[in-house]
């Protein structure tokens, strides 16, 4: 069984073989391509070059259904299980056991009973309703659907990722029963500790290419995968830090801030020029806590202070008059108005500034956005083009000039870069730079730890909801952060 | 072009699922006829070629009376009550909402006018206290709407249609089932059938609301936040706009407009009822989808909801002028929404995606 291709869009080269009963590692850091390239083996996404082989024949994999037909089944990291059936429809979602039209729901239960059996999970009653099921049950679920196909490869898209450790042990044993049945699994994660237990052999991404194939689990000692992982060459495309004066006056002040089920006790204080930087795995709370500091959730304890004035808990527009602008981690679907012209995006927290009256000033507002375009060499160069139409990177100046025209003292930049290529990568950084040097107190969320550490002054290490850690830049690397997260997240 | 920055500006439609690569053709590099048909002009073309069909079936159909200029004031004076509140709800729909509530509050609106109308004191007092009751009970209904959506969470269908059942019940009760008669606010009347150069008051007032609309939506802060908010919600309130409140003003806006369109209909048939309005709120989305707007919101527009208005006013008397049943009428009503909606999405494809 060997798979190979090259070049899809977000994967530029990918070399992977799996063979049968074999547990296939694919390890990357988010954005590496993990996820296109499972979607394409699924016949989701077609390869713009290269081949893919199913014992021995090359094989084309137009759409989903010719995947399930070869044998390849695939659970996706959003569990895409339906919450309103039962665990027996949910199985036979798509091919329902039916006779005439009706279905036979005596043997789809019986058969789902066989399954479920089949994973160790016998006592999950084939007429639950999924939507009841805790997310480690739902995940049997969705794994009894793929074995309900005859299949030979099982794709999992980080299955650990919702699951605690007890169930991920679970996981494992079935993992293991499936391996023992002569299916090859091909299991994707960054988590490292997990590939020790599991894995047979693992396959490195980053940047949409394999850095490494095949490598044997037993004999990869954990740094060499790190440096696989992580080691990229854009490291001097970091502009110099310049460490805010020690005077500096501090500009956020969070303090104990909390948020049931997902983060807890969250301290920290940014000063006027300050990057800090906020590093920890997907999942880790990260994110949560920049939207909780922007009041776009609600805290369930703990204070927000800027420039000494306190936040209306769950306020964004009392944290906007107070000069906080976010830049969220969706930039499509929480930043932009995709339809409208980037002038409109630019000006859309302080249009009644182009106002007069309520009444709209064009002029003064084409003439904002054209200034900023200028500045940030947005390009196309056209205030009414629609946002849509804009690369990643200059999607992302839209947002940042919507802040710079607004004017704001604390900058929260959540993943500034995502799906940014690397030469406007530098632009962004250096621009994020110069917002610090112009007086604001930013912090960035970003889950490429070493964009953190290059752009931040301190950086905080998250897990599971807590800072574990609070260091100036200088004083941490890519590894400490990934060692001092993996402690914090086995203790 | 710089008044067509706002909503549903000059730029192409680009439908979600097209990637950016594909619709990286801009207007500039359009040929000339795409250029046109992507502008103002083109985007309302299906409506203008529609309408143009309805007028020569109705010309040809009709031929005395129908061109004549009292038939063309009868079918704008059809218009103008389910125009204004069409009005209303285009802003709605632009912003992802909608409100079934809108005949019901014309009728309860009509209800209450009218009771205040004759109330004893009511010789005393001027007819507008009247039509100043029955704006409020309009804005009140409305403000009610909206701060159940967007304060208590509920999906605007199922509380427009709670208030669109409880205002038709209200209604009825303070009429108890009777119809009230206003004929006796003289002033009233004469001033709702006044003739100013020659156009009914009631056409006068669908366009005064028609404009206000456009204006508001086109030229203020305000529609411009209606915009943010329909084409995405999550940006607009991460952009620091008070989404909540904006919605509550809204269906508040709805709402007056419903009480508008109640006022006229007192000024128009003398009477306030229960009745007055019933599914009135299915023909003005109707008339604002037909005219462009999406459903989904982020995009519509006013003069799209007028030529909606517009044609399907014109339907009606063409069918009326060949003396054919309204239930004739109605199967012709539901084939056009279907090939009106059918050739919007034609016209609105992308230049990018057929090049």
């Amino acid at each position: 069984m060997t798979k190979s291709f090259a070049g899809v869009r977000a994967l530029r080269g990918v070399d992977l073989d799996v063979r049968p009963a074999e547990v296939h590692c694919i390890l990357g850091q988010n954005g590496a391509g993990k996820s296109t390239l499972i979607k394409t083996l699924a016949g989701v996404h077609r390869p713009d070059a290269g081949e893919i082989r199913w014992d021995g024949a090359i094989v084309d994999i137009p759409d989903p259904d010719a995947g399930l037909a070869l044998g390849i089944a695939t659970m996706y990291q959003e569990l895409d299980v339906v919450d309103g059936l039962t665990v027996a429809e949910n199985i036979f979602l798509g091919h329902e056991l039916s006779r005439g039209g009706f279905t036979r729901r005596g043997e789809a239960a019986r058969r789902t009973r066989e399954l479920l059996r089949r994973l160790g999970h016998g006592s999950l009653s084939p007429h639950a309703e999924v939507g009841q099921l805790s997310a480690a049950n739902k995940q049997i679920v969705a794994m009894a659907r793929a074995l309900s196909h005859e299949v030979k490869l099982i794709i999992m898209d980080e299955p650990s990722a919702v699951l605690d450790s007890h169930e991920v042990q679970n996981l494992f044993g079935v993992v293991r029963e499936l391996t023992a049945a002569g299916i090859a699994v091909v299991y994707i994660t960054h988590r490292l500790e997990e590939i020790r237990q599991i894995g047979d052999r693992i396959t490195v991404l980053k940047d949409g290419r394999t850095t490494a194939t095949g490598l044997p689990v037993a004999d990869t000692p954990t740094p060499d995968l790190i440096r696989l992982m992580t080691g990229r060459d854009v490291a001097n495309v970091f502009p110099p830090s310049s460490p805010p004066a020690a005077d500096a006056p501090v500009v956020l002040d969070v303090r104990d801030l909390s948020l049931r089920d997902v983060f807890e006790d969250v301290s920290f204080q940014v000063r006027a020029g300050e990057v800090v930087g906020l590093a920890g795995l997907v999942g880790s709370g990260r994110s949560e806590i920049l939207e909780t500091v922007y009041g776009a959730r609600r805290a369930t304890s703990g204070t927000v202070t800027v420039a000494d004035r306190p936040l209306r808990r769950g306020s964004v527009v009392d944290a906007v008059a107070a000069g906080v602008g976010l830049s969220p981690e969706e930039r499509k679907s929480q930043g932009l108005v995709l339809d409208e012209p980037i002038a409109m995006n630019v000006t859309l927290p302080s249009m009644s500034r182009f106002s007069r009256g309520g009444f709209l000033d064009f002029r003064g507002e084409r003439a904002a956005a054209r200034e900023q375009i200028e500045a940030l060499e947005l390009r196309p160069a056209d205030p009414d083009r629609p946002a849509r139409t804009l690369s990643g990177g200059n999607q992302q100046k839209i947002l940042l000039a919507r802040w710079l025209v607004h004017g704001t003292r604390v900058l929260l930049l959540d993943e500034p870069t995502r799906g940014v290529d690397v030469g406007a990568r530098a632009e962004i950084y250096a621009l994020i730079r110069r917002l610090a040097a112009e007086g604001n107190a930013v912090v960035v969320v970003s889950s490429e730890i070493e964009e953190v550490i290059g752009l931040a002054d301190t950086v905080l290490v998250v897990a599971e909801g807590r800072i574990l850690s609070t260091l100036p830049s200088s004083e941490i690397d890519e590894h400490g952060v990934l060692d001092l997260v993996m402690k914090g997240t086995a203790a | 072009m710089s008044e067509q920055t706002t909503a549903g500006a000059d730029t192409p439609l680009t439908s979600t699922d097209a990637p950016p690569t594909t619709s990286t053709v801009t207007v500039e590099d359009a040929p000339l006829w795409r250029r046109i048909l992507s502008g103002s002009v083109g985007r309302n073309m299906g409506l203008v070629l529609a309408l143009l069909v309805l007028v020569i079936v109705g010309a040809a159909s009709a031929p005395d009376t129908f061109l004549g200029l009292s038939n063309i004031m009868v079918i704008l004076r059809q218009a103008s009550i389910v125009g204004v509140i069409s009005i209303g709800m285009t802003l709605v729909i632009i912003a992802g909402g909608i409100d079934l509530s809108v005949g019901s509050v014309l009728g309860l609106a009509s209800v209450v006018g009218a009771l205040a109308a004759v109330q004893d004191l009511a010789d005393q007092t001027h007819w507008i206290v009247m039509v100043i009751v029955a704006l409020a009970v309009g804005v009140f209904a409305g403000f009610l709407n909206g701060i159940v959506i967007a304060y208590g969470n509920v999906v605007a269908f199922m509380a427009t249609l709670a208030m669109l059942v409880g205002a038709r019940g209200f209604a009825e009760i303070l009429a108890n089932r009777r119809t009230l008669q206003v004929g006796g606010q003289r002033e009233f009347i004469t001033f709702m059938n006044l003739d100013i150069l020659g156009v009914d008051m009631l056409i006068w007032i669908f366009l005064v609301v028609s404009v206000l609309g456009w204006v508001l939506l086109n030229r203020t802060t305000f529609g411009r936040r209606t915009v943010a908010i329909g084409g995405n919600r999550e940006a607009a309130r991460l952009a620091g706009i008070n989404v909540k409140r904006h919605v509550m003003y809204l269906y508040a806006i709805s709402g007056l407009c419903a009480g508008i369109a109640g006022v006229m209909i007192l000024g128009r048939t003398t009477a306030g009822a229960s009745v007055n309005g019933q599914l009135l709120e299915l023909d003005a989305i109707a008339a604002v989808v037909v005219g462009g707007t999406l459903l989904i919101g982020g995009r519509g527009t006013v003069t799209g909801t007028v030529f909606g208005v517009l044609i399907f006013a014109t339907l009606t008397n063409v069918f009326v002028q060949n003396n054919m049943s309204s239930s004739v009428q109605a199967v012709a009503k539901g084939v056009i929404i279907v090939i009106a909606v059918l050739l919007q999405q034609r016209f609105a494809r992308p230049a990018g995606r057929t090049s």
